[in-house]
């Protein structure tokens, strides 16, 4: 591994601090000089992992690993779970209170949006289970050593 | 201007109340909090917004707007369109964005 | 008589004055360049088309639009209504060098004055 695992909290509900996790992985990543259109990807999947763990995840954690082939980042919360995924992932498909709607979260974009700029995306989750993805963004630094 | 009006020159497809285009538009609203439209809009605004669930049909009600433009192609769902339909509230949509919706029906109004 | 740059790209000191807009923070990135204005208090909306060049008209006053502006590449963000954003919003967007302006129009007119001085949307 080319970076010690870091884990950053997500508290729910905590609409102050929400958004550091991400921008702490951002900075990371810019520290180790990866690709600025990776970087600004990364960080809008984050962001957005990160916003629905605030609103939907109980408490969460984002976790971040780097290696020769990629960044790979894990956003885990104790949420109720999805009831369904596949409906989750479409566009405009939100299950936000009015409440969170007036805060200007909620469109329902967030899944897709993080499937958008990642690599690879994978979700699982299940009701009463809490919400686990793995968004992974390919750097190719392996190939660049040969 | 007519409602119709504005239709035919902005280019919008409406998608509820097209037995409802001769009222009169007296300006325009952009926002997608709802709080925000209730507390500050007026009468006969069309607001301009990409928010497309149910409750905003309650609102084009509640502020007696001239009616809902939905921009960047949004869509609203079935539970909108319904509730559009029973509550007289034209749904107007078009697939430029709530910045060139804005900006087009502002240069409407002031020619 | 507009201050543009050579390419004819409005800069963001060009839109304060349209405006009439108050400078809250980072004023010293006004001469950046507004390829592209967006109009939205929807924070999904603003990371799901990210461009270069993208200026914020907006309503939503919590931090988090400091966030999503930061995150998306945003060159500013204009507060619509005169309602200014939070003071912990003002110091984090001053933190990451992100303009904030504040301007007494409405979503609507503000948009509507911009698009009669020639910004572009997301067709140009």
């Amino acid at each position: 591994m080319l970076y010690p695992r870091r884990e950053f909290p997500i508290k729910e509900m905590d609409f102050v601090r929400a958004g550091e996790a991400s921008l702490q992985v951002k900075k990371i990543l810019q520290e180790i000089h990866a690709d600025e259109d990776l970087v600004r990807r990364a960080a809008i999947a984050c962001y957005e992992a990160e916003i629905n763990a605030v609103v939907y995840g109980r408490d969460g954690v984002m976790s971040l690993e780097i290696d020769e082939d990629g960044i790979y980042i894990y956003v885990e919360d104790k949420g109720d779970g999805i009831l369904d995924i596949e409906l989750a992932m479409m566009e405009g498909f939100s299950t936000a209170t009015p409440e969170i709607r007036e805060m200007g979260f909620g469109a329902g974009m967030g899944l897709p949006n993080i499937m958008k700029n990642a690599d690879e995306f994978t979700i699982s989750s299940a009701v009463g289970e809490g919400t686990r993805l793995k968004i992974i963004f390919r750097t190719g630094w392996k190939k660049t050593e040969n | 201007m007519r409602l119709a009006d504005v239709v035919q020159r902005l280019e919008l497809k409406v998608l509820v109340g097209s037995d409802l285009l001769d009222r009169k538009v007296s300006g325009g609203y952009a926002g997608d909090l709802l709080s925000d439209v209730m507390a500050n809009s007026a009468a006969g605004q069309l607001w301009i917004t990409i928010q497309s669930h149910v409750n905003i049909v309650a609102v084009g009600v509640l502020r007696e707007l001239a009616g809902i433009i939905l921009s960047q192609d949004r869509l609203p769902d079935e539970a909108t369109l319904v509730r559009a339909e029973q509550e007289k509230v034209p749904l107007i949509q078009s697939s430029r964005s709530t910045f060139e919706v804005s900006g087009l029906l502002f240069k409407l109004l002031n020619e | 008589m507009s201050e543009s740059n050579t390419e004819g790209w409005v800069t963001l000191r060009r839109v304060a004055q349209i405006l009439k807009a108050k400078v809250l923070a980072s004023e010293d990135y006004l001469d950046r360049e507004v390829q592209h204005v967006e109009c939205t208090d929807l924070m999904s909306q603003v990371l799901a088309f990210v461009q270069p060049g993208y200026l914020l008209l907006t309503g939503l006053t919590n931090i988090q639009v400091v966030n999503t502006a930061n995150i998306s590449g945003l060159i500013g963000v204009v507060f619509v209504r005169g309602r200014p954003p939070a003071m912990e919003a003002i110091a984090k967007a001053k933190a990451v060098e992100l303009p904030l302006l504040l301007t007494s129009y409405s979503m609507y007119e503000a948009a509507g004055r911009l698009y009669m001085n020639g910004l572009p949307g997301s067709s140009d």
